[in-house]
């Protein structure tokens, strides 16, 4: 095995030498096909045989005591197979790697909490047992609303520690120009369209669980921590998922429920949340409130930054939204304060959705930068490059790499920002208000270990193995893009093997650290390779060249089928975060542009078109990156004019937990996108030199939606979603 | 019962509360079609019965008993893929995968309606609607793709149709 921190900013030799052509190229998703057919089977599908079906029963009220489980109609009902409600492991809540939920409490943390399970011979009969339970409770006075409750100051749970540099009041009281604005982001659900779903079988004393989650390495030392069993009893497998957005990292309660009841009855189980459940069994992001202040003189040029957040969570879990994240390493200015306080409430809990932190906290930010451009008489970019830091501004590490004035640049050429009319309201079409707004992206980019396998067997055919999963960002094909491209093969000659705990450990997907560390894995393994074929070609690695499935040194040329013959190479590598992960600052960077139209009758908003100019370091394949960040700024557009999930405050349940009243972006909601890249190989980051792509493209883009909607109309929109609503009684008279 | 799924006959006994859905995928095998929201509020579910696009999840299955039923596996193989399905390949017109056999099969019933002249809320002409980007948009919004490869998911359906387009001319 190669092991190799990052200690230093340099390339594994074979990558760098590497001359196939195929890393980078828009290469079609390998294991495409099997999608469009509908063959990749997902984690609900292809079962054991004899599986039986299981069903969560959750309280019925939102906080307080269950005291009694009345289970009697449900056994009565034919096909019903068991009840479930007193195991001691039966989880409060969901799991991971960081929390456990409490296990076998009779107390509500919210409603919808899982207090028994039901298991049938059919999918109807569990259904129609599970709502024949009747949960019996003594409630308790539920803290639904936030508005009332006591503020966390600095919580012990909190992710991201407080920053507190320089004398913040005093530059405050002393700037010329003072911003001072508070921003709300809503609740939003993940909403991956795969419900959480798992099948689920014993074998003697050995659990094979076949999960739809992000992160199997993690979700099995989870499930066997819950179920008080050793991880290596416990198999977990995941190598179709149907979407995470986060919401699928830790392990949902429902599949420590179905393992109970594997065990009990000794039949495969299979579990999926009904639509409406997964509001309750699977975190949200917290509604947040954020207070932004900026100081600076005439010019610009800032002096403080504050951006103070509030958020929320239950008594059971333990995530704070870590909202200023972004903002951190963003602007300059001496003095800063970043915050992330807490209210406790009696709901579900809240976590990590698609950039935790920046999707939400960079919306706050960036409205903020356009209000204070607007109110100096600057272009929103020229603000933005009069505060550009020459090092990170919060730690005063150099920055890894930052193309962000190129985005600009790049950006602003191609969007046509010049023209723009920085007086709201100037721009008329037909009873259209149009407006354009940018906002700058910054995701935080993490290193993390990652193993790896690649093995060249009888034949010279390659295998790339190791837990990682591909829940739609295009795992699969970058991993064998990279090993083609030092191995000098075709993509499709690599064969990929992602999705299972026996396969080398990785930190799975999450946090948008899953391509550039499980790729850095592939390339440190491959250099082992290199070796040995070196070896048997009596050269040095250094002198090898592989292309097209021949292996040269000098004037000698072999095919690699030739070199392999009976005798397989089998090769790991191990990438770890090294210095530079401490020595330096890394981001992921972008600029979006949005252009919008606003209904002046009706304040109905329609994007018209956004481009996005991104810094991801290196791009591993044009086509799934540009998807990915695509599919971001969609989710921008989205939280600035639909998402919100609304809680009843008498019951603390959802008033609009699916698809018809929570309202995800649908295709006549989209335009004409733009991606384009400013492409820098970050040897910092990993050993392939790619940074953060999958949670970039959300970060800004809801702020360029909402500042063009001001340019448009003259309406500043503090509190998303921009429903017409919140437009109408303030737009100009047509 | 008898059912006809993709050109071949099926016998099953099931619950009268079984969804279509349910049926292909809890007791035939047939997993493609996929289960994402059981409302009707997706569009992941979408198969094609005599030819109309539908939200299995939505008619039960006891009342398809002499229909011809059409799923993504009835459409191509991984070795011989309908245009569309190609299509959505070449152009990433996904990510994840969940709601792509949803969208291809709805995809495929749409072009139909448009060939049929049946005008949608974007149509400006309602007796002989024009096909563009914006009529696919439209169409297409039953289907949810949350990773929001909708751009993409035009573009193999605007390629498909011209091809189509063409022949026919």
């Amino acid at each position: 095995m190669i092991e190799q921190a990052i200690d230093a900013a340099e390339r594994p030799g074979g990558l760098a030498r590497a001359v196939q052509g195929v890393l980078g190229a828009a290469v079609p998703r390998v294991e495409g096909p099997l999608k469009v057919t509908g063959f990749a089977p997902y984690a609900y599908e292809r079962a054991p045989d004899g599986v039986v079906y299981a069903a969560v029963v959750g309280a019925s009220v939102g906080a307080g005591r269950v005291t009694r489980v009345d289970a009697a109609a449900a056994r009565a009902l034919p096909g019903v197979l068991a009840v479930i409600d007193d195991d001691p492991r039966l989880p409060a809540g969901g799991a991971n790697s960081r929390a456990m939920p409490h296990q076998g409490t009779d107390r509500v943390f919210h409603y919808g909490q899982p207090v028994a399970v039901v298991v049938a011979e059919t999918q109807a009969v569990a259904r129609e047992a599970a709502a024949l339970v009747r949960v019996e409770a003594e409630p308790a006075l539920g803290r639904y609303d936030a508005a009332d409750l006591p503020i966390e100051r600095a919580p012990k749970a909190a992710f991201l520690a407080p920053v507190d540099t320089g004398d913040l009041d005093a530059a405050l009281r002393d700037a010329a120009v003072v911003l001072d604005r508070t921003y709300t982001t809503p609740a939003h659900f993940p909403a991956a369209l795969e419900p959480h779903a798992s099948t689920i079988w014993w074998e003697g004393d050995v659990l094979t669980v076949r999960s739809s989650n992000q992160i199997v390495g993690a979700a099995r030392t989870t499930i066997a921590t819950a179920l008080g069993m050793a991880p290596d009893k416990v198999r977990v497998l995941a190598p179709y998922v149907g979407g995470g957005f986060g919401g699928k990292t830790g392990v949902g309660p429902e599949v420590i429920l179905a393992a109970i009841a594997a065990e009990r009855l000794r039949r495969p189980v299979k579990v999926a949340l009904p639509r409406r459940d997964t509001a309750y069994l699977v975190h949200h992001r917290s509604p947040t409130t954020q207070r932004v202040r900026i100081a600076c003189d005439r010019d610009g040029h800032i002096a403080a930054i504050a951006h103070e957040s509030v958020a929320q969570q239950n008594d059971d879990a333990g995530f704070v939204e870590p909202v200023p994240f972004g903002t951190i390493p963003l602007y300059a200015g001496a003095a800063r304060r970043m915050t992330t306080d807490l209210v406790r409430v009696d709901l579900p809990p809240t976590g990590a959705v698609r950039a935790p932190g920046e999707a939400i906290g960079t919306f706050a930010t960036e409205c903020a930068m356009d209000e204070l451009a607007e109110e100096l008489g600057l272009d929103p970019i020229e603000l933005r490059r009069r505060n550009e830091p020459a090092y990170d501004p919060s730690t005063s590490r150099p920055f890894s790499t930052r193309r962000l004035l190129d985005c600009y640049d790049e950006g602003a050429r191609r969007f046509g920002w010049p023209e723009r009319v920085p007086d709201p309201g100037s721009a008329l079409d037909g009873e259209w208000l149009i407006g354009i707004g940018m906002a700058t992206a910054l995701r935080g980019n993490f290193t993390v270990t990652a193993e790896a396998e690649v093995r060249l067997d009888a034949g010279g055919a390659a295998t790339v193995s190791c837990d990682m999963t591909d829940i739609g960002t295009g795992t699969y094909t970058i991993l064998a893009q990279t090993v083609a491209e030092i191995l000098g093969l075709a993509p499709a000659a690599v064969t990929v093997r992602l999705g299972d705990t026996d396969l080398p450990p990785t930190a799975g997907s999450g946090g948008s650290f899953g391509a550039g560390s499980a790729t850095s894995a592939a390339a440190l393994a491959c250099e082992e390779v290199l070796a040995e074929l070196a070896r048997r070609m009596n050269a040095a690695p250094e002198e090898l060249v592989l292309r097209d499935g021949q292996v040269s040194a000098g004037a000698r040329s072999v095919p690699l089928a030739d070199l392999v013959r009976d005798d397989p190479i089998v090769a790991r590598g191990r990438s770890t975060p090294g210095q530079q992960a401490k020595r330096t600052s890394q981001a992921s960077h972008g600029a979006h542009f949005a252009e919008v139209a606003v209904n002046a009758v009706t304040g109905e908003v329609r994007v018209r078109r956004m481009v996005g100019v991104f810094d991801v370091g290196r791009v591993l394949n044009r086509a799934t990156a540009t998807n990915q960040l695509v599919g971001g700024m969609i989710w921008g557009i989205s939280y600035a004019l639909g998402e919100a999930a609304v809680v009843d405050p008498r019951s603390g349940r959802f008033v609009n937990p699916d698809f018809g009243e929570y309202h995800v972006a649908v295709n006549a909601d989209v335009p004409r996108i733009e991606c384009h890249f400013v492409e820098e190989i970050d040897d910092a980051a990993n050993q392939t030199g790619a940074k953060a792509v999958g949670e970039l493209g959300i970060s800004g883009a809801g702020a360029a939606v909402i500042n063009a909607i001001h340019n448009a109309t003259g309406v500043r929109v503090r509190d998303v979603p921009a429903t017409l609503d919140t437009l109408l009684p303030a737009l100009p008279p047509v | 019962m008898h059912f006809t799924i993709n050109g071949k006959s099926y016998e099953a006994e099931v619950d009268v509360r079984t969804s279509l859905l349910d049926l292909c995928r809890e007791h035939l095998g047939l997993t493609g079609s996929k289960k994402g929201c059981d409302h009707g509020q997706c569009g992941a579910c979408t198969m094609l019965v005599n030819g109309r696009r539908i939200n299995a999840c939505l008619t039960l299955a006891v009342m398809h008993q002499d229909d011809e039923i059409m799923t993504i596996e009835g459409l191509g193989t991984v070795e011989n893929l309908h245009p569309l399905q190609a299509a959505f390949v070449k152009h990433d017109g996904y990510q994840c995968g969940y709601c792509t056999p949803g969208q291809i099969c709805s995809a495929v019933g749409m072009l139909d309606e448009v060939k049929k002249g049946w005008a949608s809320h974007v149509s400006a002409d309602l007796t002989d609607p024009a096909f563009d980007e914006s009529e696919i948009s439209e169409r297409m919004s039953g289907n949810i793709c949350r990773c929001a490869a909708y751009p993409n998911i035009v573009e193999a359906i605007r390629e498909v149709a011209a091809e189509q387009r063409e022949v026919a001319a």
